[in-house]
């Protein structure tokens, strides 16, 4: 029994090199500098003074397999319609400036130039009530049309999630593509409350800003929502342990001079 | 540059199947590693194993599909296992912590014998 379909295959780049992980030897196969070598934990490099590395370091990666809520696999997608720019140009214009386009009061803390496999990122999240995550990623893959994080211990959602652009129709759309749970029950709780709204309006406002950037105007982007897994991992429930939005409000509530980082951007 | 991926089944015994993949797995591939996950898949069968000796090609996406594939697989109460990874491919599974719940096995008589057939 055979089934076929056929697809674009995969470029291969120049080799990398990782930053923030520790050294491993990477395969001969032409498209092994894509992804980013396996960590055991996260590192850190230098930390700008706005950020905070509270949450990050010493942390192991949790994609879906090994987070508590439902599993959903959201979808968000809008065609530069009116702009003259190719999915490649899109991808290299994002992976520059990626935290460019993020909502005000949320904020990335990448890499100086573009995002590559292995690069890990601090991030500043707005949460209802003017509360912030402190949180991060880590890039795990990239390459001309594509990119992807993963998420660690302690973020709200543990997932993957990609970012890329192809030509439909001579229009370059772009998309963003998050197969996530929440990490813990804390978390799982908020999700019909206040989390997937968030995380829709999150995504709709980056994703517009990409488009205007481009002069694409009045764009509508569509978003798709599935439950691909009912079952919540119980198992899993000790991640609460490692909740940063727990952690981060803690570290706040007992250093006051954190008040006054970004508190006037949201 | 397009290549094509295909997908074969083979049913090893009752209760263990192999899905073997020639070529990409992306989400383009859904379609066909669906189908092929439901025609391998029957009331008896305990273990899918994947035999990536032939894999071309993965990406971010693909992982997610692996993903959504061991979803389905756990729905029905059976196991996922693999083989055949190069030692590139194997790094991906770790670094995206796969291998926490999908089996990885250094060859096919290994991972058969762990899906008990």
């Amino acid at each position: 029994m055979t089934t076929e379909t056929g697809q674009p295959g995969g470029d291969p780049t120049e080799a990398i090199p990782t930053e923030a992980s520790p050294a491993a030897p990477m395969s001969a196969a032409p498209a092994a500098s894509n992804w980013a070598a396996p960590v055991s934990r996260l590192a850190v490099g230098v930390v700008p003074t706005d950020a905070l590395n509270l949450n990050v370091a010493g942390r192991r990666l949790a994609g879906p397999v090994q987070g508590f809520g439902q599993l959903w696999q959201k979808t968000y997608r809008v065609r530069l319609t009116g702009a003259d720019v190719t999915p490649a140009a899109v991808i290299r214009t994002w992976k520059e400036h990626f935290g460019d386009f993020w909502p005000k009061g949320n904020h990335f803390y990448g890499p100086l130039t573009s995002l590559k496999p292995g690069e890990v990122a601090l991030l500043d999240l707005a949460l209802p009530g003017k509360m912030t995550l402190s949180t991060g990623v880590l890039v795990i893959f990239a390459d001309d049309e594509s990119f992807a994080f993963m998420t660690p211990e302690g973020h709200q959602f543990a997932s993957f999630i990609t970012f890329s652009s192809y030509a439909d129709d001579g229009v370059a759309v772009v998309q963003i593509q998050a197969l996530l749970r929440a990490s813990d029950p804390l978390y799982e709780l908020s999700m019909p409350i206040v989390a997937q709204r968030t995380e829709d309006r999150f995504w709709n406002d980056t994703l517009q800003a990409l488009a205007a950037s481009f002069g694409a105007a009045d764009v509508t982007v569509e978003m798709e929502r599935v439950c691909v897994d009912h079952r919540r991992q119980w198992r899993y429930a000790g991640n609460i342990r490692q909740n940063a939005a727990i952690r981060t409000a803690l570290y706040k509530l007992t250093h006051p001079r954190t008040w006054f980082h970004h508190s006037g951007d949201a | 540059m397009t290549t094509t991926t295909t997908i074969e089944v083979q049913r090893l015994s009752p209760n263990v199947s192999t899905i073997i993949i020639h070529g990409d797995i992306t989400s383009g591939t859904e379609p066909a590693l669906m189908d092929a996950y439901a025609q391998a898949s029957e009331d008896a069968t305990r273990s899918i194993v994947l035999d990536f000796s032939d894999l071309a090609y993965l990406n971010s996406g693909g992982i997610g599909l692996l993903v959504t594939l061991l979803v389905r697989v756990q729905r029905q109460g059976q196991r996922l296992l693999a083989f055949g990874l190069s030692e590139h491919y194997r790094q991906i599974f770790e670094l995206t912590r796969l291998d926490d719940a999908i089996g990885i096995h250094d060859s096919e008589a290994a991972a058969v014998v762990a899906a008990g057939a």
